[in-house]
């Protein structure tokens, strides 16, 4: 695997986040109790949706605001040094849509906000299937050992 | 059903009802000119609609009930038996009330409204106390926010529904409902044609206020049936303020200005509704499953007996969470215009952490 030319702490940071994200996203289904996650000491949290959905808003917090500084910077400076690998760009799109779906979702659950039944199908489905498809771009590029986002031109 | 609308649904109230303009489920805007054009009602500016049930009206006599099996019998489910054997077979159980459709005394997905009782001592007079129970169609109803699949929605008009088409019957619905309203079939729905064995176990059934007879302008199935006129149907405002107006006039109490977050099912009462709740037979609730799994077979099926205690706004945290997440973009906008990151690009060739 290539180092990345951009601060590890960044990468650990981004990495940790969509983990604990999948994980508290994955949880939003009903799956826990029925696959007895609950039940393991120390996981007993993973059955209560509150808490769990709670997390999530908080994880969903910190990526956003990660993603926001990442793209400042990248207009700044880092674009001049730096290039979009293939995978990179591709997952980049992904996210962008994953966090802009997730904040719609944080937007519907407002009290007082009514959207149609058919724009909050769109969003949850597209939160659904974009999450799906960062799963498999990362495999792919962890697979290719080529899992940084961007490289030095 | 017309039969049973015109011996009881007065013309006014189904007039009413039209003028409303309350059709178009889950249009964005509602028919605000229609609203305008009609004198008696005020335009809601929230165009939810409320139901105030006022108990001290309430006999007991059940039409109601009928009513509501009658008006949505359509709808109910005809699952496909046997059900495919789900894993892990222990803890993912089939729930079949399909056998068990007489059942009227909860909720069922055969029986989205039953009839509570609670006979109650307040200020030396007892009082006997007959309430229609079903979903309770939440201003925020954290059953429509939680769902995963976007199968349980609330329309503009203020009711909540659940899509037979899309819901998977997880359950997660009636977990995190703070009365446990919605009740589960298996052997129905989208989960079949998926992986039946690995997820999903049926579908979510509940009280969706009649929305086939609100779309045209004709007021649900229980409260057209209503001899005593118990349930009355208006925009959310205007039903508040009957309802306070009520309470006030018979020295009770209000049951969904504040439940859950404010609820748009108002229940009108002469006695404190915590007397109610010690008194009502309900197996819903913390501490219900433990109860169930010693009960019977029928009641082991889960808890359909709604409480009427206090309930917190559910969704509140969420809420508070919501401007963090509203404001971290542009926190890391700003944090990266006042140069977080610039000097730690530099950081980055030789892989040193900051
Ligand atoms: S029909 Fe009216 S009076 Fe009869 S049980 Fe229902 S709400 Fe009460
Ligand atoms: S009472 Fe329960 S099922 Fe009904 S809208 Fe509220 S949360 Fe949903
Ligand atoms: S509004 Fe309709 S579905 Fe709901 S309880 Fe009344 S009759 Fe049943």
């Amino acid at each position: 695997m290539k180092t990345r030319p951009y601060p590890a702490w960044i990468s650990r940071l981004f990495i940790f986040l969509v983990a604990a994200l999948s994980f508290t996203g994955l949880t939003q289904m009903p799956l826990a109790k029925r696959y007895a996650l609950t039940t393991i000491p120390g996981m007993a949290w993973t059955g209560d949706f509150y808490l769990v959905h709670k997390i999530h808003y908080v994880l969903g917090a910190m990526l956003l605001f990660l993603a926001a500084l990442a793209a400042v910077n990248w207009l700044k400076g880092w674009g001049r040094t730096l290039r979009l690998t293939g995978l990179g760009a591709a997952r980049v799109a992904v996210v962008g849509g994953l966090l802009l779906s997730g904040l719609l979702r944080v937007y519907r659950n407002l009290p007082g906000v009514t959207l149609d039944p058919a724009y909050i199908l769109t969003i949850e489905w597209a939160h659904l299937i974009l999450f799906m498809v960062l799963g498999v771009l990362a495999l792919v590029a962890l697979m290719r050992g080529v899992s940084a986002y961007a490289v030095r031109k | 059903m017309a039969e049973k609308k015109h011996r009881t649904g007065t013309v006014s109230r189904r007039g009413f009802l039209k003028a409303l303009g309350v059709g178009s489920a889950g249009a964005l805007v509602p028919a605000a000119p229609a609203l305008a054009a009609q004198e008696r009602v005020p335009a809601p500016s929230d165009g939810e609609l409320a139901t105030l049930l006022d108990l001290s009206k309430c006999i007991g006599c059940g039409a109601c009930v009928e009513a509501c099996r009658e008006s949505n019998a359509d709808k109910f489910p005809e699952p496909v038996k046997p059900f495919s054997e789900m894993l892990p077979s222990r803890r993912a159980k089939p729930e079949d009330w399909s056998d068990l459709r007489d059942v009227d005394d909860r909720l069922t997905p055969y029986n989205w409204l039953f009839l509570q009782n609670a006979q109650v001592e307040y200020r030396g007079e007892s009082f006997d106390i007959n309430i229609p129970r079903r979903c309770m169609h939440c201003q925020n109803p954290p059953c429509a926010n939680m769902c995963p699949f976007g199968a349980a929605n609330k329309q503009v008009n203020g009711l909540t529904r659940i899509s037979p088409n899309l819901c998977m019957g997880g359950a997660k619905c009636r977990t995190v409902c703070p009365w446990h309203i919605p009740q589960r079939q298996s052997g129905v729905g989208l989960y079949r044609h998926l992986m039946p064995r690995l997820a999903g176990n049926g579908v979510m059934y509940k009280c969706d206020r009649c929305y086939q007879l609100l779309d045209k302008g004709e007021l649900p199935a229980c409260i057209a049936v209503c001899p005593e006129n118990v349930q009355t149907i208006g925009p959310r405002a205007e039903i508040v303020a009957r309802a306070k107006a009520l309470a006030e006039e018979m020295n009770g109490f209000v049951y969904g200005l504040e439940e859950n977050g404010g609820t748009n099912t108002l229940y009108v009462s002469p006695v404190p509704f915590g007397l109610i709740d010690q008194a009502i037979d309900k197996d819903s609730g913390p501490g219900a499953d433990k109860k169930l799994r010693a009960a019977d077979k029928a009641k082991a099926l889960g808890p359909g007996r709604p409480p009427m205690g206090p309930v917190k706004d559910v969704m509140a945290d969420e809420t508070n969470l919501a401007t963090a997440a509203f404001i971290a973009p542009v926190a890391g906008i700003a944090a990266g215009v006042l140069g977080l990151g610039s000097k730690l690009l530099n950081t980055g060739e030789d892989g040193h952490e900051d």
